[in-house]
């Protein structure tokens, strides 16, 4: 495939997530905050967030499992999943969040089990979403060619 | 004048650093950023470096309070802490919340002076009163965008340099 094509595969790919409301404005500042300085910086945010969102997935599956459950606690590890993935753009594991919190707050497991599973699934959404599309760009760079900055002019 | 900040950054991961111009020591602003999401705070130190500043991050309010030099068991000289010119502190944290974290440095005859902005997700007006009661400069939704931060940088020239120009757009 030549360049171009990569090129606008890239841009139909980018535009599809924020079409579909998998990513939200936020992702397109992190993608602008990028710079010769710090090439890799979409990448390494993005990492971090994986990382530390894996974690409060198993850590809410854990509290889930308890005996008596401690909603509390699973809401503060709710709430802070839901602050990160506002901070990355991931917005459908975002929304998915706040109506997690509200499983809490009425204390139902079963509604709350529900709950992590749409989670787990948004956040299996974006991480492959994403992963496409930094394969989709590493591709482009290694033709030799640049990511165009991203923008919104959809 | 305060040495090189480098050596007192205490997040746990590697994250916090200056930003690249050591040389320039007194010409940009410090400003101190905590926060307990690893995430955010890489997010703001970008934000921050974006914007011409120095950068030193802390995960939480005790390790920020042992930056400014107001831990426990701690001495009052300030000779080895750095200046700070602005603190930027996420309002959920567990232990110590950006709430007590501002309390702290407003009671501190040595840090009292310096700006406090209190960042959340949440805008919940009883908190954000609750803030700017106790100090808080401002009160800023997350995620914070780099025109959030450009205004902050703004105001802090405006407030060292009373008598320069204002070349601050604004939003």
């Amino acid at each position: 495939m030549e360049l171009g094509q990569m090129q606008g595969r890239l841009a139909e790919f980018t535009k599809s997530l924020y079409m579909e409301g998998i990513l939200d404005a936020q992702f397109l500042q992190l993608q602008q905050l990028q710079d010769e300085s710090n090439p890799d910086f979409v990448v390494e945010v993005v990492s971090l967030f994986f990382e530390d969102s894996e974690k409060l997935l198993n850590d809410i599956a854990r509290a889930l499992d308890q005996q008596s459950v401690d909603f509390k606690r699973v809401d503060a590890h709710v709430h802070q999943l839901k602050g990160s993935s506002a901070s990355v753009g991931a917005q459908r594991v975002k929304n998915a969040c706040v109506a997690f919190r509200n499983c809490c707050e009425e204390q139902n497991v079963e509604g709350c089990l529900r709950c992590l599973q749409q989670v787990k699934q948004e956040h299996y959404l974006v991480k492959n979403k994403l992963e496409t599309l930094f394969r989709l760009e590493q591709q482009i760079v290694a033709a030799g060619g640049s990511v165009p900055m991203a923008e919104m002019t959809f | 004048m305060a040495t090189s900040s480098s050596s007192s950054s205490s997040s746990s991961s590697s994250s916090s650093s200056s930003s690249s111009s050591a040389s320039m020591g007194d010409e940009k602003p410090h400003v101190l950023a905590v926060d307990d999401s690893l995430v955010d705070r890489k997010l703001i130190e970008k934000l921050l470096t974006k914007s011409s500043c120095k950068v030193t991050t802390a995960e939480n309010g005790k390790k920020a309070l042992e930056l400014l030099g107001l831990g426990d068991g701690q001495r009052t000289f300030n000779n080895n802490v750095c200046k700070v010119n602005l603190i930027i502190t996420d309002y959920c944290m567990p232990g110590m919340t950006g709430y007590e974290l501002l309390k702290k440095i407003k009671e501190s005859p040595s840090m009292k002076h310096i700006p406090v902005v209190v960042v959340s997700s949440e805008n919940v007006p009883t908190r954000i009163k609750k803030c700017l009661d106790e100090g808080a400069q401002e009160f800023m939704l997350k995620p914070l965008q780099l025109s959030d931060v450009t205004k902050l940088r703004c105001q802090l020239t405006k407030f060292s340099n009373p008598h320069k120009g204002m070349l601050c757009m604004g939003r």
